[in-house]
C-alpha cells in the first residue's frame, strides 16, 4: 500500500484540508481566479468549500496577531473614507464564519443591531453597525480578533482600485503601511513578469467588474522557514538571515510550503473590493506524507525561473529543498529501495 | 460579469401614492431566502408583465427586511410603469433581479454634492440613509416641478442638507455658485434626465472640476453576451458542434466530451485558450492582448464567440 491509500482516514485536517496549489509541474503567474466557494478535491481530501476557514491554529494565530498589533499598530489601517467598507467587512466576515462553523458561531442581525457569539473564544457581543463605540476596537481590527484571515479593502475610483484599508499581520514579504493608498498596479510593482504580460491590468479590470453575487478566489505560494506567520518587510531583520543559514538536514522540519488562499469579494453596501489572505503552511516532512505533493512541489521548485525564485526569496536555498526532497522520495520509493539493496 | 443572477420572488407588502403619478412599493421576500443588503444607488429589475424595468432602491441599504422602489407613471412609456400603477395590488407576487450596483457613491469624497431632478432623486434616497449611518457630509439639491414633490419625506432625514428648487431654471440660476463654492475633496454626483446630467457636468468641467470628481454612473457588471448561434468544427476530433445563443463555446465543447480546461469562466485566467484555424472570433475576454485579438488565431472559449457562422478550432 502506498501512503496515499493509507492516509485519508488518518491524516490530520491540516493535511487533508491543505490547499495544495500546483495543478502541474511548472508554475507561472496567471490571473488564476475561480468562482468561490467551491470544494476543490485533492489526493487526500480537499478545501475551498467555505470562504472563511478555521483550523487548528486558530487560537495561536489570533494570539500572535494581537501581539503583533500591540507592538506595531500600523498593521491595521483604515483610511477615513473606508469606514463604511470596514463595517461591510465585519458583517461579511462574521457571516462567513457562521456559515463555515455553525457548530460554534451564531450571527443575528436586527436592523443595525448585531449579536455575535463565538464559542471558540467565549465571545458574546452586541454592537450597532456604524457606531464604533459599541465595539472594543475599530471595526477592521476587531474583526481580526475573530478570524485568521488577513483583510485588505480596496476603493474603486477613477478607473482603478486603491488599497485604502487593511488588517495585515501575516504578510509574506510586503508591508501594508508601505502599500497603503497605492493603486492595484502600483502595489504589484515589484512582481516580475506580470507587467510585460498584461496580467495585472486584466486582473484589475476583472476585479472592477466583480458584483456582490459571486465571490472569486486564487492561490499564491512561497516557502517560509519555520512556521513563521509574520514574515513582513518590517520584521526582515528577524527572519531574513534564516535563508542564508539553513542547512540540508534542517529542510524537513524548518522549510514550509506556504499557501495563501485569497478570496475576492465585492462588498454589498460600500461597493469596496475585499481581499482575504489566508495563509496555511506545511513543513516538508509532512508534505512528504503525500508523495504526489512532494514530487510535484519538487518539480515546481526546481523548474521555477530564477527571477521568480529571487522575487519569492527562495533563490538562495531552493536547491537544498530539491536535494532533500529527492533523497526522501527515493528512500520512500519501494522500487528504488529494493534496487539499492 | 456576474454569474447569471438568480431571480427573486417578492410580495408587495405596501403601496403608497405620495402624488397622483408616483407610487412607492414596499417589497418583502416571498421565500425563505432573505433579501441581501445593497450598495447605495443600486437598482433592481422588476418583471412587469412581458417587460423588465429597472428601478432604484430607495430604502436603507442595510435593511434586509424589505426593498422599496418609487415608480413614476410614464403615460407614453413602455407599459412597465402602467403595470405597476394599475395592475399591482398589495399581496401580489413579483419577480425581481438581485440588486445591481449602478451608481455607488464615491467613498473617497470628503463632501458629496448631489444634484437630482424629478424621479432621478431615487438613488440619492439610499445614499442619504447610508450617509446618515456613516456620518458622511453631503448636500442634496433637488429640482422638481411645481406641486409635485413625491419625496417631501426627504426633508425629515437626519443630518440632511436638502435644498429644493421648483423648476429647472431656478436650479440653473444657482448652479454656478454651487459649483464654485464647493471645497477641495467635494465630489459631484448627478442623476436625472440625460440632458440635465450633461448640462450640469459640462458646466462643472468649464468651471475647472476634474473628471474624477464627477459622477453619473459606476460599477456596471458586464455580462458575457448571449450572442448569436454559430457552429464550431473541431479539426482534430472531426466533430461539428452547434453553439446556441446563451451557451458558451466552452460549455458546448465540454458538453461534446472534449476536456477543455477552464478556471475563471470570466475571460481572465487564460486556461480555456483555443487555437482558431478558420473563421473570425468575436473577442469578449480580458486575457488576450489587442495584437493577439487582431491576429484572430486564438479564442477564449468561456466568453468569446464567432463573427459569422463558423469557427474551425484546433481541438
Ligand atoms: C485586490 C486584491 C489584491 C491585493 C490587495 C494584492 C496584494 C498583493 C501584494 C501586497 C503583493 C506583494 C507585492 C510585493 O512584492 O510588494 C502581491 C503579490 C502578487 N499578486 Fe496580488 N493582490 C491582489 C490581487 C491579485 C490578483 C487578482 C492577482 C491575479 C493576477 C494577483 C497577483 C499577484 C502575484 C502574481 C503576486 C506575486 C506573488 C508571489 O510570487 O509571491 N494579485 N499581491
Ligand atoms: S476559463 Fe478563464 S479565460 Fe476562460
Amino acid at each position: 500500500m502506498t501512503p496515499a491509500d493509507l492516509l485519508p482516514q488518518t491524516l490530520p485536517a491540516r493535511i487533508a484540508r491543505f490547499p495544495f496549489p500546483f495543478p502541474r509541474d511548472e508554475y507561472r503567474y496567471t490571473a488564476n481566479v475561480q468562482p468561490a466557494p467551491a470544494f476543490e478535491p485533492t489526493v487526500v481530501g480537499g478545501w475551498g468549500d467555505t470562504v472563511v476557514e478555521v483550523d487548528e491554529h486558530y487560537l495561536a494565530e489570533l494570539e500572535e496577531r494581537a501581539e503583533i498589533l500591540a507592538e506595531d499598530p500600523e498593521r491595521s489601517i483604515t483610511l477615513p473614507h473606508m469606514k463604511a467598507a470596514a463595517w461591510d467587512a465585519v458583517l461579511y466576515t462574521l457571516q462567513g464564519f457562521a456559515d463555515a462553523r455553525p457548530d460554534v458561531a451564531r450571527l443575528s442581525i436586527d436592523g443595525d443591531r448585531v449579536r455575535w457569539e463565538n464559542d471558540l473564544l467565549n465571545t458574546a457581543i452586541e454592537f450597532v453597525v456604524g457606531d464604533e463605540s459599541t465595539l472594543p476596537l475599530d471595526p477592521l481590527t476587531w474583526v481580526g480578533t475573530q478570524v485568521q484571515e488577513d483583510i485588505c479593502l480596496l476603493d474603486q475610483r477613477e478607473g482603478h482600485l486603491w488599497l485604502d484599508a487593511g488588517l495585515v499581520t501575516f504578510a509574506a514579504d510586503w508591508s501594508l503601511a508601505f502599500d497603503i493608498g497605492m493603486s492595484f498596479l502600483e502595489f504589484h510593482g515589484p512582481v516580475p513578469r506580470v507587467h510585460e504580460a498584461g496580467v495585472m491590468p486584466a486582473a484589475e479590470q476583472f476585479l472592477m467588474r466583480l458584483t456582490p453575487e459571486q465571490a472569486y478566489r486564487r492561490t499564491n505560494w512561497t516557502l517560509t522557514i519555520d512556521r513563521r506567520m509574520d514574515v513582513s518587510t518590517e520584521k526582515y531583520d528577524v527572519w531574513g538571515k534564516d535563508r542564508r543559514l539553513l542547512t540540508l538536514e534542517e529542510v524537513g522540519e524548518r522549510v514550509h510550503l506556504r499557501v495563501e488562499v485569497q478570496h475576492l469579494v465585492r462588498l454589498p453596501v460600500s461597493g469596496a473590493v475585499m481581499f482575504y489572505i489566508r495563509s496555511s503552511m506545511l513543513p516538508m516532512h509532512e508534505l512528504l506524507l503525500v508523495p504526489e505533493w512532494a514530487a510535484r512541489a519538487r518539480a515546481v521548485i526546481e523548474e521555477l525561473p530564477e527571477d521568480m525564485a529571487d522575487y519569492k526569496g527562495i533563490a538562495r536555498y531552493r536547491h537544498l529543498v530539491v536535494q532533500w526532497l529527492d533523497a526522501q522520495l527515493e528512500a520512500d520509493d519501494p522500487q528504488s529501495a529494493a534496487e539499492a539493496a | 460579469m456576474t454569474a447569471a443572477a438568480v431571480p427573486l420572488t417578492v410580495a408587495v407588502a405596501g403601496i403608497e401614492e405620495p402624488t397622483s403619478d408616483v407610487r412607492t412599493l414596499r417589497l418583502v421576500s416571498a421565500t425563505s431566502a432573505p433579501l441581501s443588503p445593497f450598495a447605495p444607488g443600486s437598482n433592481i429589475e422588476v418583471q412587469c408583465g412581458e417587460r423588465r424595468n429597472a428601478y432604484s432602491l430607495i430604502g436603507d441599504p442595510r435593511d434586509t427586511s424589505q426593498y422599496a422602489i418609487s415608480v413614476l407613471r410614464v403615460a407614453d412609456g413602455s407599459g412597465g410603469s402602467r403595470f405597476l400603477h394599475d395592475e399591482v395590488r398589495r399581496g401580489d407576487l413579483l419577480t425581481i433581479s438581485p440588486p445591481k450596483s449602478a451608481f455607488a457613491p464615491p467613498a473617497a469624497a470628503r463632501h458629496h454634492l448631489l444634484i437630482a431632478a424629478g424621479i432621478g432623486v431615487t438613488p440619492f434616497l439610499s445614499y442619504a440613509r447610508a450617509f446618515a449611518r456613516t456620518g458622511a457630509s453631503y448636500e442634496l439639491h433637488y429640482v422638481h416641478r411645481a406641486r409635485q414633490d413625491p419625496h417631501a419625506g426627504l426633508l425629515g432625514l437626519p443630518g440632511a442638507a436638502v435644498r429644493r428648487y421648483v423648476g429647472r431654471e431656478s436650479l440653473a440660476a444657482s448652479l454656478p455658485e454651487l459649483l464654485d463654492a464647493a471645497g477641495v475633496g467635494t465630489h459631484l454626483s448627478v442623476c436625472g434626465p440625460p440632458a440635465m446630467i450633461d448640462e450640469v457636468l459640462d458646466l462643472a468641467r468649464t468651471r475647472g472640476w476634474p473628471e474624477h470628481r464627477l459622477h453619473s454612473e459606476r460599477f456596471v457588471g458586464v455580462e458575457a453576451p448571449a450572442g448569436e448561434p454559430f457552429t464550431a468544427r473541431l479539426a482534430r476530433s472531426g466533430q461539428t458542434i452547434a453553439i446556441p445563443s446563451g451557451t458558451s463555446l466552452l460549455d458546448a465543447v465540454r458538453g461534446a466530451g472534449v476536456d477543455l480546461p477552464y478556471l475563471c469562466r470570466q475571460g481572465v485566467c487564460g486556461e480555456c485558450k483555443v487555437r482558431v484555424l478558420a473563421g473570425t472570433p468575436a473577442h469578449h475576454d480580458l486575457h488576450l492582448t489587442s495584437a493577439q485579438k487582431a491576429a484572430g488565431d486564438l479564442v477564449m472559449a468561456c466568453v468569446s464567440r464567432c463573427e459569422g457562422d463558423e469557427l474551425e478550432l484546433d481541438l
